[in-house]
């Protein structure tokens, strides 16, 4: 088995957490114009302070890790720009542990970092954050298992059924090809879209790289009008 | 060229300290006398608490409103905290994080117009999220009357007393009980 791209013929063993919480029937298909589920939530600028995407300076002191700046587009699948919506992001320090009770991880937590943030998508539906890269993190899947490093997102759009949780990943990472829960996405073509790309003209010198990750969100949307929703 | 969604993944178990917010289950005005509780458990399919889902609920405003308004998760611009609703602004929009014994608890307002809240369930071991809905009660609507007796009534909350429905989510039928009906949306 190969571990230097994605590509390989014997892939983890299936993600096991998934046995006896994963539905058996098949989904009921819901083709109703009037549906609510077409419309969803939205936020604004009382739900998300300018410095929330900020994750390196939400304690007095810096985080320790390597500096990153993130950032991307969220569209739809029409292409278009998904405006004034809320992005949320979590993840593990530089060390790969949680500020979490029920991360035990061997590994030191970082007192001047918590891990979460979040910000509105821009008139462009481009969103950005400064943050560290999290570490590898292990996890009782199966016997000497390793998440590869990963930031969670969480994702609104014009509809609920827009509703987007999803992981981003970073290029070259020899645990992708390993990793139960990215392998769970069915083809190569679809992983790769999980896998953010480091963009130089991103890095800032001196302070931090770059990567950049662009989403577009699956679902039907009643409401998809020039301008936005508001 | 259109482009292709990006893939959901698993919630994973650590988003507690990232995601719910101070009276996420509030969708309700303080004091508003028209306030229903729905509350309920999330199920595996060994009939077993799962205390690590989140549940998120989306619905019109009483007088059928479908536009929503921004506040449900107030950010104090001087500390950054998460302060929540202002009590007064109805969103629409919930988010409740379950208990050590599967449950959760949202009290709200009667959607105007649909008999159902909107249910997107997350939890570590789903690898995708879940759509399902609350009804409170039995209604003429296309979803229900596509559905056989039993299916259908995995979707409609059972009536406790004035003003509290039960609604438990089962992510799998446990033998003795139903899995409860999930969608997708064409
Ligand atoms: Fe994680």
């Amino acid at each position: 088995m190969s571990v230097s791209g994605m590509s390989v013929s014997e892939g983890p063993e299936p993600y096991r957490g998934a046995l006896w919480r994963q539905p058996v029937n098949p989904l009921v298909v819901v083709d109703d114009p009037e549906a609510v589920e077409l419309t969803g939530p939205v936020f604004g600028s009382a739900d998300v302070t300018d410095l929330d995407g900020d994750l390196t300076r939400q304690r007095p002191g810096a985080p320790l890790g390597e500096r990153i700046t993130l950032t991307g587009r969220v569209l739809d699948r029409a292409g278009c720009p998904v405006r004034g919506q809320l992005i949320e992001i979590w993840q593990a320090n530089a060390a790969g542990r949680y500020a979490h009770r029920r991360d035990q991880h061997h590994a030191p937590l970082d007192p001047h970092f918590t891990g979460a943030g979040r910000c509105l998508t821009d008139d462009q539906g481009r969103y950005r954050f400064t943050t560290i890269r999290p570490g590898a993190y292990p996890w009782g899947d199966h016997s000497n298992a390793w998440r590869p490093a990963h930031i969670h997102f969480s994702l609104f759009g014009a509809a609920f059924t827009q509703r987007l949780v999803t992981q981003m990943y970073f290029p070259g990472d020899p645990l992708l090809p390993l990793d139960p829960i990215l392998q769970s996405v069915g083809d190569d073509a679809a992983r790769q879209r999980l896998v953010a790309a480091y963009d130089p003209e991103l890095s800032t010198p001196d302070w931090a790289l770059g990567y950049r990750w662009d989403i577009v969100l699956g679902g039907p949307s009643a409401t998809r009008t020039e301008g936005g929703r508001r | 060229m259109t482009p292709l969604p990006t893939p959901s993944q698993t919630i994973g178990p650590y988003f507690g300290y990232a995601l719910p917010h101070p009276g996420g289950g509030q969708i309700a005005p303080t004091g508003h006398p028209d306030t229903i509780t729905v509350r309920g458990r999330v199920l595996d399919g060994h009939g077993e608490p799962v205390d690590d889902a989140l549940l998120e609920f989306w619905q019109p405003a009483p007088d059928g409103s479908r536009a929503g308004a921004p506040g449900s998760l107030r950010r104090d611009p001087v500390g950054g905290a998460a302060i929540g609703r202002d009590g007064v602004a109805f969103t629409g929009f919930g988010r409740v994080a379950t208990g050590a014994d599967g449950s959760y608890v949202l009290r709200t307002l009667p959607p105007g117009g649909a008999p159902y809240l909107s249910v997107c369930v997350m939890a570590r071991g789903l690898l995708q999220h879940l759509f399902t809905r609350v009804y409170l009660g039995e209604a003429d609507d296309p979803l229900l009357s596509s559905l056989d007796a039993r299916r259908r009534a995995t979707l409609v909350a059972e009536r406790e007393r004035a003003g509290v429905h039960r609604f438990d989510v089962r992510l799998q039928g446990d033998g003795a009980h139903e899995e409860t009906v999930f969608l997708a949306f064409g």
